[in-house]
């Protein structure tokens, strides 16, 4: 008897392949899908999805699909992928220094001189003109760090 | 402005890709990091800034702070914007 092939394990895999990939290329840069990746989380929906329903045919219907070894390989695969991704954007993310030590509301600011990105000197209290005697127009400074290595 | 471990040629192209035109300060040595308690060692001897951002008010006070929990979820500009508005106002 000529069964089918059960292409749907596979295709679920690559769904959730994409969910996870497209986080990382795309969706990152866009603070609406960066901060919750709904996105991905909608794909690894469908994908698991299709895992679903593919794994069981073989079992249901053996006489129309094929697959009941692969069904399952792929299914642990696509979970993988999802346990990965959860990982690293639930545990992996948040391993992040507590920072006691840093400045508080209230407090100062330390000042400090550093180089810009043409190399000439910047000072902080120059730029908010609070320098004694500074002549700059007083002004605010959002003061950003950030993890670089670009 | 910014400050990051990357050295200024570093962060000279980084600039140029992204077309960001603030003031963007290089800290290798992570000596000023390391002043505001916010470095981050990632292994092999590399020690990066954690995320982290401060408004100073023109006194040199620190008016507010976010010191993030999870390294994806950063302050939105619209956010920051709008404390400084209800600070500064």
């Amino acid at each position: 008897m000529d069964r089918r092939r059960n292409f749907l394990p596979l295709a679920g895999l690559l769904v959730c392949l994409a969910g996870f990939l497209s986080y990382f290329f795309v969706f990152f840069r866009f603070p609406v899908t960066r901060d919750v990746p709904w996105v991905s989380w909608l794909l690894f929906a469908l994908g698991l999805g299709l895992v679903g329903i593919g794994v069981r045919r073989p079992f249901r219907q053996p006489e129309r699909y094929r697959g009941r070894w692969m069904g399952p390989i792929l299914a642990l695969l696509s979970l993988a992928v999802v346990g990965s991704f959860v990982f690293a954007t639930t545990i992996a993310s948040r391993q992040l220094p507590v920072s006691a030590g840093a400045p508080k509301v209230g407090q100062k600011a330390p000042d400090f001189v550093l180089p810009d990105s043409a190399g000439r000197p910047v000072r902080l209290y120059d730029l908010l003109g609070a320098k004694a005697g500074g002549s700059g127009r007083a002004s605010w400074v959002v003061l950003i760090f950030y993890r670089g290595y670009w | 402005m910014a400050v990051s471990v990357d050295p200024p040629a570093v962060t000279r192209q980084h600039l140029a890709k992204t077309g960001w035109t603030y003031t963007f300060l290089a800290d290798p040595e992570a000596r000023v990091i390391h002043r505001y308690d916010l470095q981050h060692d990632v292994g092999g001897g590399k020690v990066i800034s954690r995320p982290a951002e401060f408004l100073i008010d023109p006194t040199g006070t620190v008016r507010w702070v976010d010191l993030t929990e999870d390294l994806r979820v950063r302050t939105r500009p619209e956010t920051v914007l709008g404390i400084f508005d209800r600070l500064s106002g």
